[in-house]
C-alpha cells in the first residue's frame, strides 16, 4: 500500500534542487585519467622488464608511483574539487608516515650492524 | 514527528576558497567540512586510518628487508610466469594491476552516472567493477597457491630471507581482504541502486534511513583507496 504510493512519486522524476551541488564531469575525463594510469603502469612494469638497476630504478619507480597515486586521489576520488579544509585534513597527516620511515631507517641499519658484528655474515637470522 | 535531521548542507553560503577559506572553515561553528556530508567525511577519515595501517605494514617490510643479512629473494623472478615457453617476469602482477585500474575506471564512471540518476548504468558499472575486483582476488588466490606449492611459508622460503614470506602474506593478504570486502560492499549498493532505493527513498534495512545516490560515491572512495594501496604495494614490494 505505502509501497505503491512511494513508487509513483519517485520513478523517473528528477528532483529539482539539492543534487545540483555536485559538479558534472564529462565521462571523457575519467577515460583520459584511466588511459594515463594504464600508460604509467606499463612504464613502471617496463622498468622491471628491461631490468633497469640502481638509482634510475628507484627514482623511476617512485615517480611513476606518485603520479599514479596523485591521479587516483585527485580525479577518481574527486579531491581536486574539494575545499582546502578537507584536502589538508586528509593529505597532511600521512606525512607522519614519512617521519616513521625516517625513524626506522637508522633502526634497521643498527640491527644490521649488530647482526654483522655478533653473528658475522653467516646465514640465519 | 517529522524530525528534521540535517545530514548535509544544502549549498550553504560558502566561505571563500583557498587559504582564507581553510582558516574560516576550521575556525567556524558546528561543521568544518562545509559541502561534504558526514558520510563522505567519515569515509575519508576511515581511509586516513587505513593509510596508517598499510603505512605501518610497508615500514615493517622496509625494516625487515634493510636489516636482514640474508639476500632478499628477487621478486622479478619469484613472480615470473612461464607462458608459451617464455619466462616473463612479474607478468601476473602486471595483469592484476591492470585489472584493478580498470575496475577503478568503471567505478569512477558509476559515480558519475549515479549523480545523473541513471539507475541502470550505475548498477551495471558497479557490477562490472565488482567482477573485476573478484577477478583480482581470484588471481591473487592463484598466486598464493603457486608460491605455497613452491615452498614459501611465513617462516621460510627456498630463495633467501625468511621475512619475505611473512611480509608477503601479511601485506597482500590484508590488501586482498580489503578487495573482498569492497566487492561485497559494491554488490550490496549495486543491488540497492538497481532496485531504485534512492529514487523511491526506500529506507535501509539496518539504519532505517533514506539513502541517497551519494553512497555510490562513498563506495567509490573505498574502492579507489584499495587501488591506491595497490599502487604502493606494486612499487615497493614487487618492483623494488
Amino acid at each position: 500500500m505505502a509501497q505503491a504510493t512511494v513508487e509513483t512519486s519517485g520513478h523517473g522524476a528528477v528532483p529539482a534542487s539539492g543534487e545540483a551541488e555536485h559538479q558534472q564531469h564529462p565521462i571523457r575525463l575519467y577515460l583520459v585519467v584511466w588511459g594515463l594510469l594504464f600508460v604509467l603502469s606499463i612504464c613502471s612494469y617496463m622498468v622491471d622488464y628491461f631490468g633497469v638497476q640502481g638509482l634510475w630504478r628507484w627514482s623511476l619507480i617512485i615517480v611513476f608511483m606518485l603520479l599514479k597515486a596523485g591521479l587516483i586521489v585527485a580525479f577518481f576520488m574527486h579531491m581536486a574539487w574539494e575545499r582546502l579544509a578537507l584536502i589538508y585534513a586528509i593529505l597532511l597527516p600521512p606525512l607522519a608516515v614519512l617521519v616513521f620511515v625516517a625513524l626506522m631507517v637508522p633502526e634497521a641499519h643498527h640491527t644490521l650492524l649488530t647482526r654483522l658484528a655478533f653473528f658475522g655474515a653467516t646465514p640465519g637470522n | 514527528m517529522a524530525q528534521v535531521v540535517q545530514t548535509h548542507s544544502e549549498k550553504p553560503h560558502l566561505p571563500p576558497d583557498g587559504r582564507q577559506g581553510f582558516v574560516s572553515d576550521w575556525a567556524s561553528d558546528q561543521q568544518v567540512f562545509k559541502n561534504v556530508s558526514w558520510g563522505k567525511a567519515m569515509m575519508w577519515i576511515f581511509l586516513l586510518s587505513d593509510t596508517f595501517i598499510f603505512g605501518c605494514f610497508l615500514i615493517a617490510y622496509m625494516t625487515a628487508r634493510m636489516s636482514t643479512v640474508v639476500p632478499w629473494p628477487n621478486p622479478s623472478e619469484v613472480f615470473a610466469l612461464t607462458i608459451a615457453g617464455h619466462e616473463i617476469p612479474l607478468i601476473l602482477i602486471a595483469i592484476m594491476t591492470f585489472v584493478l585500474i580498470t575496475s577503478s575506471g568503471t567505478m569512477a564512471m558509476a559515480v558519475n552516472y549515479g549523480y545523473r540518476r541513471d539507475r541502470r548504468m550505475t548498477a551495471l558499472l558497479m557490477l562490472v567493477t565488482a567482477i573485476f575486483g573478484a577477478t583480482f582476488v581470484g588471481m591473487q588466490a592463484f598466486e598464493w597457491t603457486k608460491l605455497i606449492h613452491e615452498g614459501v611459508r611465513p617462516w621460510e622460503n627456498p630463495w633467501g630471507a625468511a621475512q619475505f614470506g611473512s611480509t608477503f602474506f601479511m601485506i597482500t593478504g590484508f590488501h586482498g581482504t580489503h578487495v573482498t570486502i569492497g566487492v561485497i560492499f559494491l554488490l550490496i549498493i549495486a543491488r540497492k541502486v538497481w532496485r531504485g532505493d534512492f529514487d523511491t527513498e526506500r529506507r535501509g534495512f539496518f539504519t532505517s534511513r533514506k539513502g541517497r545516490y551519494e553512497i555510490v560515491e562513498i563506495t567509490g572512495l573505498y574502492w579507489h583507496f584499495v587501488d591506491l594501496v595497490w599502487v604502493f604495494i606494486f612499487a615497493f614490494f614487487y618492483l623494488w
